[in-house]
């Protein structure tokens, strides 16, 4: 095992125990920070992939602004000192059955499903100039309406977010 | 990365989404409910990437389809952070089972 191989499976099981105590978890804020832990090992995982600039991304948008943005609604909404109601036993077993059983089904298939190729075989690197290029390429490729269209959206919740929190006189 | 096969990263992201889902339908708190959209967003976007690496590494609309949810992500966060709000001031609570005006 190479060390890129020990340190992608480290990374996952970071990932995944993470995510399993912001799910299981019945303190509202110690599952904010759990996510935080989520999205970083994430952010991991796509650095070993050679993708660094959605790993930047990965880091600025969600870890600065998504949970910063959580962390804060939590304190304007919580005594996050008490504990979260727990459900009923059947709605919990339910509720855990359902996924578990589409996860191995998942799982079933994915392991028999041929892939075009399962290993990388051509090198590929990621740099901003590729990126922009064939971002703002309107002739083949062409994600320039996409780009313009989540300005939009942007601007749109925005705005909208301000009117919807804003005190009514 | 030239040692790991694409079905682990599948896996990994998988686990990544049936957490999420789990987190979605056991919860009842609005702002968890929301932290488990976030990890099923999260696990969506691996899948993107590395079908980019693994399958198709000339171009990059994987990147763009990740570029594109995360920052779908942080405007669906914002508006409903906004909305969360807005319903702890009418009902100073929420949880889902608690803000039913719009229920019948």
């Amino acid at each position: 095992m190479s060390a890129e191989a020990i340190l992608f499976y480290g990374m996952s099981a970071i990932v995944l125990t993470f995510a399993c105590l912001c799910v299981f978890t019945r303190r509202i804020f110690r599952a904010a920070v759990y996510l935080l832990a989520t999205l970083i090992g994430v952010a991991g995982i796509y650095m070993l992939m050679d993708m660094n600039f959605v790993a930047a991304l990965q880091i600025m948008i969600y870890v600065g602004g998504i949970v910063v943005l959580i962390i804060f609604s939590i304190f304007l909404t919580h005594n996050t000192g008490r504990r979260l109601p727990l459900q009923k036993r059947s709605f919990r077993l339910v509720s855990l059955g359902l996924p578990l059983i589409a996860f191995f089904l998942v799982i079933y298939v994915l392991l028999q499903h041929p892939f075009a190729s399962d290993y990388i075989t051509v090198a590929s690197s990621l740099d901003v100039k590729e990126i922009g290029m064939q971002l703002f390429d309107y002739k083949t490729t062409g994600y320039i309406f996409p780009f313009e269209m989540v300005s939009i959206l942007l601007l749109a919740a925005l705005v909208g977010s301000i009117v919807i929190a804003q005190k009514s006189k | 990365m030239n040692e790991i096969p694409l079905s682990h990263v599948m896996i990994l992201s998988s686990a990544l989404f049936f957490l999420g889902v789990y987190g979605f339908f056991s919860r009842r708190n609005l702002i968890t409910i929301l932290m488990s959209i976030e990890l099923i967003l999260n696990s969506v976007n691996i899948n993107f990437v590395a079908f980019n690496k693994y399958l198709y590494p000339g171009t990059l609309d994987g990147v763009f389809f990740t570029l594109f949810i995360i920052i779908v992500a942080a405007a669906e966060v914002s508006l409903s952070i906004a909305i969360i709000i807005n319903l702890y001031r009418k009902f100073k609570a929420v949880d889902v089972d608690q803000t039913t005006t719009m229920k019948y």
